[in-house]
C-alpha cells in the first residue's frame, strides 16, 4: 500500500550486524530444508523411477507411474493407450469433496467468526478457547467418534426418528455427505480464526456509513463487510481446502471404498506390501501441482489488485 | 433571525437518553427541545461528553431514542431507520469505504438508492467538482491527504442530495491551516446548496465563524440558543460565558435594580450589569466582564475601577493584562496592540479600568 514505509537497516551500526543477521535464519533453514525441501524432492525422483515389487524402488529412470495414473494399456499393457479415468475421477472427486467442505465451513465459520468478534472483548478468548478445544482431541478419536454418531442406528437418527422428524434412519455412513461432514469437522476452525482475525480489525462505522447511506442488512454485508474480511476469508478456504484435499482419514472411515480420495489412494500405496511407491509418488506431485496452481493464481490476483491502487 | 417565520427543518422535541437501566442507568441528554431551520448552518457546542454527538446520532438515526420525538419538515422520523431517512452524515474519521475508490464511494448513496448508472456517474462527478477534487476520482481513500478525504466524505454524503446533513467534528483530525480553510469551504458549500447543516463540534471558534446559530450544551442539558453574537455577548449564565471565549466572573450581590440594569458592587465600586432573566435585590449573582470590554483610563481617577497592574502577557495582536483591584480579586483586561504607543502601562503601576456600555452581564444562576 501506498503508505508502506521502508525501514532502513540499522544505520551505522549494520556493518556489524548485517551478516550476523543472517546467521539467525539458519536454524529455521535447516528446518524447511530437511523437513520441506528434502521430502518434496525425495517424492519427486521416486515418481520417476521403476516400482519394486515388494514396495520401495529400482533406482531406473521411469514415466511409468505418470503413464499409470493417465492412461490405460490394458492388462498386458501392450494395448493401444486409452485414457484412464479412474484416477483423474478420483481426482476430481477430491476436489468436489474439498470444496464442499470448504464451502460448508464458510457458511457456518463466518457467522460465528463474526459472533465471536462482536463480542465484548473481555469475553472474547473465552470463545475462541471453545472453539478450540475439540483439537484437544485426537483427530481419529474424533472422525470414529462421528462415524459412530451418525450410522444408520446411531444416536442422531435415533434422535431424529424419536421426535418424528424422521420416519427411518437417513443413511448417512459410506456416502459423499458423511465425508464432507468430516472433512467440516475437521478443519472448521481453520475456517473460523482467520475471519475472526479480520472481523475483529474491522471499522464497524463504516457498517453504520453504509446504514447512514440507504444500504440494507444485505447490502451492507455484500458490499462493505465481506469486501472489508476478504483476506481473512480467503485464508481459511485456503487452509480449509488445501487439507481437505489430502485427507484420508475422513474418507477411509466415514466414506467407506465407493467414496476414495486422492490422499488415501496415495496412503494406500506406501502401506503395507501391496503399495507402488513411485505411483503414490506421483499422484503426490500431481496433487501439489494443482495446489500449487490455485495459491499462484490467487497470489497473481492478490498482486494485481493491489498494483492497480498504488 | 429570531422574529422571521421560518420552516423548521428538523424539530427535537424533549429527547431524552439514557443508557443502562434500573440503577446504573446513566442519563446522557435530559429534555432536550430545539427546532433548527431550513436552509440554516447549526451548530452543536459542548465540551467532550455532553451529549452533542449522542443527539446527532439520533438526528440520522444510529442512536435510540429513549423519550421524546424529532421531526423532519413535520413528519415524525423517531421509528424511521437510519437508510430510511433522507439525512446523510460525515462521520469524525470520515469513514471511507477503503477498498473502493473515491468515485464509488461517493456514488454508494445513489447506488444503494437504486440510481441508474449514468445517474450515479454523473452526480459523483459533479460533487467531486464541489469539492475541488477533480483528477481524484480513480484512487482509493488511502492514497489522499487528511484534507482530501475529508472532503470525499462531504462529497459522499451530499451526493443523495440529503435534506439534512449532519458533521461529526469533521475538523478535529486536520491541522490548523487546513482546518481554518475548510471552515470558508464548508460554509460556501452549506451556501452553494441550501442544505441544512447541522454541525457539532467542541471548538468554539469554529462555531462561532461558521454557524448561522449556535446550541451550547453542556452536561446533557441543553444551555443557550443563539446567533453567534447572542452567545458570545448575552450568555445566559455561567457555563456559557466561560465556554465561548474568555471572561472574568465575580459573585457580587445586587445592591439596587433600576430597569434592566442591576447595580452590583465590586473592587469597592459599584457598576451596573445587564440583567438576563430576572433579579432580586440584596440577592448573591454572578456576573460576566469580558476582558476586551474593559479599557484604560488616562488617569486612574477617571475609571470606574481601580487596581495595579500584576503581570503582563504580549500575544501578539493583544496584550493581556492582570489586574488586582482594590479589594484584592483579579480581573483579566484585554486590549488591542493597534498602534505602537497604545496605552503603556507596566506592571505595578497604578491604572483606572473604564466598563465599555453593556459590558458586565448579569448570569443567570
Amino acid at each position: 500500500m501506498a503508505t508502506g514505509v521502508k525501514i532502513e537497516s540499522g544505520g551505522g551500526s549494520s556493518s556489524v550486524f548485517g551478516s550476523l543477521r543472517y546467521w539467525l535464519l539458519t536454524p529455521s533453514w535447516l528446518v524447511i530444508g530437511f523437513f520441506l525441501v528434502a521430502p518434496v524432492a525425495m517424492m519427486l525422483i521416486y515418481s520417476f523411477l521403476t516400482k519394486e515389487f515388494r514396495g520401495g524402488v529400482i533406482w531406473e529412470f521411469s514415466l511409468a507411474a505418470y503413464d499409470q495414473f493417465i492412461f490405460d494399456r490394458g492388462l498386458f499393457g501392450d494395448d493401444p493407450p486409452k485414457l484412464e479415468w479412474t484416477y483423474i475421477g478420483i481426482f476430481f472427486r477430491s476436489i468436489w469433496q474439498a470444496f464442499s467442505a470448504t464451502v460448508l465451513c464458510l457458511l457456518i465459520g463466518f457467522p460465528t467468526a463474526y459472533f465471536i468478534a462482536t463480542r465484548p472483548i473481555h469475553t472474547r478468548p473465552i470463545w475462541l478457547f471453545l472453539v478450540t478445544i475439540p483439537y484437544w482431541v485426537n483427530l481419529l478419536i474424533r472422525t470414529v467418534s462421528l462415524k459412530f454418531l451418525i450410522r444408520d442406528s446411531g444416536p442422531l437418527n435415533q434422535w431424529l426418528i424419536s421426535f418424528g422428524i424422521l420416519d427411518s434412519p437417513i443413511h448417512l455412513i459410506n456416502t459423499n455427505v458423511a465425508v464432507q461432514l468430516g472433512l467440516f469437522y475437521s478443519y472448521l476452525p481453520f475456517m473460523v480464526l482467520p475471519i475472526y482475525a479480520s472481523v475483529e480489525r474491522y471499522n464497524f462505522v463504516l457498517s453504520e456509513a453504509a446504514w447512514d447511506l440507504y444500504a440494507n442488512r444485505w447490502t451492507t454485508l455484500r458490499y462493505i463487510l465481506l469486501p472489508s474480511v476478504k483476506s481473512g476469508i480467503i485464508a481459511g478456504c485456503i487452509l480449509v481446502f488445501v487439507p481437505s484435499l489430502g485427507a484420508f482419514l475422513a474418507p477411509d472411515l466415514l466414506g467407506g471404498a465407493k467414496n476414495f480420495m486422492i490422499g488415501s489412494l496415495i496412503e494406500e500405496q506406501f502401506k503395507g506390501n501391496a503399495g507402488n511407491w513411485p505411483f503414490g509418488a506421483a499422484a503426490s506431485m500431481i496433487l501439489l501441482t494443482l495446489v500449487l496452481i490455485v495459491l499462484m493464481v490467487y497470489a497473481r490476483q492478490q498482486s494485481r489488485t493491489e498494483s492497480k491502487y498504488s | 433571525m429570531g422574529g422571521n417565520i421560518q420552516t423548521t427543518a428538523i424539530k427535537i422535541e424533549k429527547v431524552k437518553k439514557q443508557f443502562g437501566i434500573g440503577e446504573s442507568a446513566v442519563t446522557a441528554l435530559t429534555d432536550i427541545t430545539i427546532d433548527i431551520f431550513d436552509n440554516e448552518f447549526f451548530t452543536l457546542l459542548g465540551p467532550s461528553g455532553c451529549g452533542k454527538t449522542t443527539l446527532l446520532r439520533m438526528i440520522a438515526g444510529l442512536e435510540s431514542i429513549t423519550a421524546g420525538t424529532i421531526f423532519l419538515y413535520g413528519q415524525e422520523i423517531k421509528d424511521l431507520s437510519a437508510n430510511k431517512r433522507p439525512i446523510n452524515t460525515v462521520f469524525q474519521q470520515y469513514a471511507l469505504f477503503p477498498h473502493m475508490t473515491v468515485l464509488q464511494n461517493i456514488g454508494f448513496g445513489l447506488k444503494m438508492l437504486g440510481k441508474s448508472k449514468s445517474e450515479i456517474i454523473d452526480r459523483s462527478e459533479k460533487m467531486l467538482e464541489l469539492v475541488q477534487l477533480g483528477q481524484f476520482g480513480d484512487r482509493r481513500p488511502s492514497q489522499l491527504s487528511g484534507g482530501q478525504q475529508q472532503r470525499v466524505a462531504l462529497a459522499r454524503a451530499l451526493a443523495p442530495s440529503p435534506k439534512v446533513l449532519l458533521l461529526d467534528e469533521p475538523l478535529s483530525a486536520l491541522d490548523l491551516k487546513l482546518r481554518q480553510a475548510m471552515r470558508v469551504e464548508l460554509k460556501q458549500i452549506q451556501e452553494e446548496t441550501g442544505i441544512t447543516f447541522v454541525f457539532v463540534t467542541h471548538d468554539q471558534e469554529e462555531a462561532l465563524t461558521m454557524s448561522d446559530r449556535i446550541a451550547v450544551m453542556s452536561n446533557g442539558e441543553l444551555q443557550q440558543i443563539g446567533s453567534a453574537q447572542e452567545i458570545y455577548e448575552q450568555p445566559r449564565n455561567q457555563f456559557v460565558a466561560g465556554f465561548i471565549g474568555e471572561t472574568n466572573l465575580f459573585d457580587v450581590i445586587i445592591e439596587d435594580i433600576q430597569e434592566d440594569q442591576a447595580i452590583c458592587r465590586i473592587g469597592g465600586t459599584c457598576i451596573s450589569c445587564t440583567v438576563t432573566g430576572s433579579a432580586v435585590k440584596g440577592s448573591t449573582r454572578q456576573i460576566s466582564i469580558r476582558p476586551e470590554r474593559l479599557s484604560f483610563t488616562s488617569s486612574p481617577e477617571d475609571g470606574h475601577i481601580t487596581g495595579v497592574i500584576e503581570r503582563l502577557t504580549y500575544l501578539g495582536t493583544d496584550t493581556q493584562y492582570l489586574v488586582q483591584l482594590d479589594d484584592g480579586t483579579i480581573i483579566t483586561v484585554r486590549s488591542q496592540n493597534a498602534h505602537e504607543s497604545g496605552v503603556n502601562v507596566q506592571p505595578g503601576e497604578r491604572i483606572g479600568l473604564e466598563l465599555g456600555k453593556g459590558g458586565a452581564r448579569l448570569l443567570m444562576n
